[in-house]
């Protein structure tokens, strides 16, 4: 049994769904990520976890007991706000020492589990800071080393490397995994921002319009997307028209028109294509290779990106330029070619 | 610079024109209320210069006079408990304003605040004939009812601007936390609110205390001292002793005021801080 069960939960607020009947279980210890586009409802998702929101129907259960009527106050979640909510009439070490006045510690006791928490977020030392004597970073740190002095079976992040600076962000993200690993915890992150929930997560929960489009680990969810929409969300690709001829037990065989038939992989069409359908084929820019041979190209524009570069290439019969990433080919026409095994096929209705 | 280009030479003008139209407006707003402890120290029973030399008599007169402290004390209960109450009153509403969408809270506020667009003496008329057809005495009770009238007006607006600066979030973080709506009052919201609370109690408190029309109907025989103020200037005798307590209250007041807008300004940055 997963740890954390949401099942067919819904939530509007008066006009349009939110969170339209999503289900979801996330197993103990996982570093799950909620990803999606502002308004996609990642976070009302994330705040009927906690108890802030109630859901209109579903249930949500946490180790086997249900939440649904349980107050923000007695669920075993503790939330790394946005905001950080740092309260700013206490210092540091009160502020992560918030939440353990119920646990009545003897002042020893209190102090050590402030202290090593302390050091677990890296803040050795600046127990005395005042609230507004905090960096940016730090008041992430503190935030963070707060919600997990109460040891929640669930820690709940909202966006909470948003407000950093990149530099700091791409720190914080390493940090942040590792303390996950160390404090053994199940982390439910919300983030917009792809790179962050593919870096940090297990598995990965791509959210639009209130409805999950797709779970699973970030490689599945780059390799095989299972709709346009989450191939579109997660990184760059590209889309071409085609057609199934057939499905055997190994390899479909598709038609692209003026790209030609290919044979590919029939684990890489998405479920529920069947012969004769008209799909999408789809492939990332760093698959598609220059060759010698293959279909004619021009290419448009290139841009130098260090190890590697990124081009806008023209095929005839098509007015949108392909993306390609990779080296820049040898002088002469270039040709591009699309390998069979890199090709995913998508359902072009969606 | 000997010869500064003309266009500063104008600017200085018009400073200095400035600066004289300032001082010339605060003469006039301060000027007449300077005659209060100036007449007050004067040796003479008649309020007119020229000034006939210094006296402390007329506070040592206030000292004795009973009827006197009787009314202060008055005036203290009834701003006391005026206090405590509109202030209490006010965080309930003002929390409920800026927490919560509720419906209806626009004509609420308008309702709240119109007693401040009331005449004073309809307040008190009104208040009067109700207070006589529901056959409730007349006392300092009633006045203090009265008075919420006016001071709620004054907390509310006080501790909305103070809790429009606060991040809701503080509170939903200390639930988070494991406190219950009390204790994260308590924890929270009050010690953020302590500086808007303070000014609140310390104005309605100097509202109560200065108002007289309100207190003049509902007081029935219990004087506070604007009434008993209001008494004494039918005896000429005793002006210079009413202007020796009206120099106390004046100084009494400016300072609750300054303390109240020192200390609503001493958190304002801090609830910043956590927004």
């Amino acid at each position: 049994m997963s740890f954390l069960v949401i099942a067919n939960v819904s939530k509007s607020f008066g006009g349009a769904p939110a969170v339209d009947n999503v289900s979801l279980q996330v197993p103990r210890g996982e570093f799950f990520a909620l990803l999606g586009p502002s308004g996609c409802g990642k976070t009302t998702l994330l705040r009927m976890i906690a108890g802030f929101e109630a859901p209109d129907s579903g249930t949500i259960a946490i180790d086997g007991e249900v939440m649904n009527a349980v107050p923000p106050h007695q669920r075993p979640t503790n939330m790394v706000f946005q905001s950080y909510a740092i309260f700013p009439h206490l210092n540091v070490f009160d502020n992560i020492a918030y939440g353990l006045r119920k646990l009545r510690l003897p002042k020893d006791a209190l102090r050590a589990k402030v202290e090593a928490m302390l050091a677990t977020v890296r803040l050795e030392g600046l127990g005395g800071r005042a609230a507004d004597q905090l960096s940016g970073g730090q008041r992430q740190r503190v935030a963070l080393a707060r919600a997990l002095v109460r040891e929640p079976k669930i820690l709940l992040l909202d966006e909470p490397l948003g407000a950093l600076d990149k530099r700091l962000r791409e720190a914080m993200q390493l940090e942040l995994r590792a303390i996950q690993r160390k404090v053994g915890i199940t982390f439910v992150l919300v983030t917009h921002d792809q790179e962050e929930a593919l870096s940090l997560s297990d598995r990965v929960a791509v959210m639009e319009g209130g409805k999950i489009l797709q779970i699973a680990s970030p490689r599945t969810l780059y390799e095989r997307p299972v709709s346009r929409a989450v191939a579109d969300f997660i990184g760059e690709i590209n889309f071409f028209h085609a057609t199934v001829r057939e499905i055997a037990a190994e390899t479909a065989t598709v038609n692209a028109g003026m790209l030609g038939v290919f044979a590919l992989p029939a684990a890489n069409l998405a479920p529920g294509i069947k012969p004769g359908d008209h799909i999408l084929l789809a492939i990332r820019p760093e698959h598609v290779r220059f060759s010698a041979q293959g279909v004619a190209s021009e290419i448009l524009t290139s841009t130098f990106l260090g190890e590697r570069s990124h081009f806008h290439v023209r095929i005839p019969g098509r007015s949108e330029p392909v993306a390609v990433s990779g080296q820049m080919p040898p002088a002469g026409t270039a040709h591009l070619v699309f390998p069979p095994e890199n090709l995913i096929g998508l359902p072009s209705n969606q | 610079m000997k010869n500064p280009p003309s266009s500063s030479e104008a600017v200085g003008h018009k400073r200095s024109a400035l600066s004289v139209y300032a001082f010339v407006y605060l003469a006039f707003l301060y000027l007449p209320v300077l005659v209060l402890p100036v007449f007050s120290f004067n040796d003479s029973q008649f309020i007119a210069l020229p000034l006939s030399g210094f006296t402390t008599r007329w506070y040592a007169g206030l000292a004795a006079d009973t009827a006197m402290h009787h009314a202060l004390g008055n005036s203290l209960k009834v701003g006391l408990v005026t206090s405590l109450l509109s202030t209490l009153l006010g965080l309930s509403a003002a929390k409920a304003v800026t927490h919560y969408r509720l419906r209806g809270t626009g004509p609420a506020l308008a309702f709240i605040s119109l007693p401040l667009f009331i005449p004073d003496i309809v307040l008190g008329i009104a208040l009067l004939l109700l207070l006589s057809a529901v056959g409730l005495p007349l006392s300092l009770a009633a006045m203090v009812m009265g008075h919420l009238l006016v001071c709620v007006p004054f907390a509310l607006t006080v501790l909305i601007a103070r809790f429009e600066g606060f991040d809701k979030n503080l509170e939903e973080a200390s639930a988070d936390l494991g406190e219950n709506g009390w204790m994260t009052f308590w924890r929270v919201t009050f010690p953020l609110m302590l500086p808007g609370i303070a000014a609140s109690l310390l104005l309605t408190f100097i509202t109560s205390f200065d108002e007289f029309l309100v207190a003049y109907f509902l007081s029935g025989t219990e004087a506070t001292l604007p009434i008993y103020i209001w008494g004494q200037l039918r005896f000429p005798e005793r002006l210079p002793m009413v202007l020796a307590l009206g120099a106390i209250i004046l100084t009494v007041s400016v300072a609750l005021v300054v303390l109240a807008e020192y200390v609503r300004n001493l958190g304002v940055k801090k609830v910043m801080v956590g927004a």
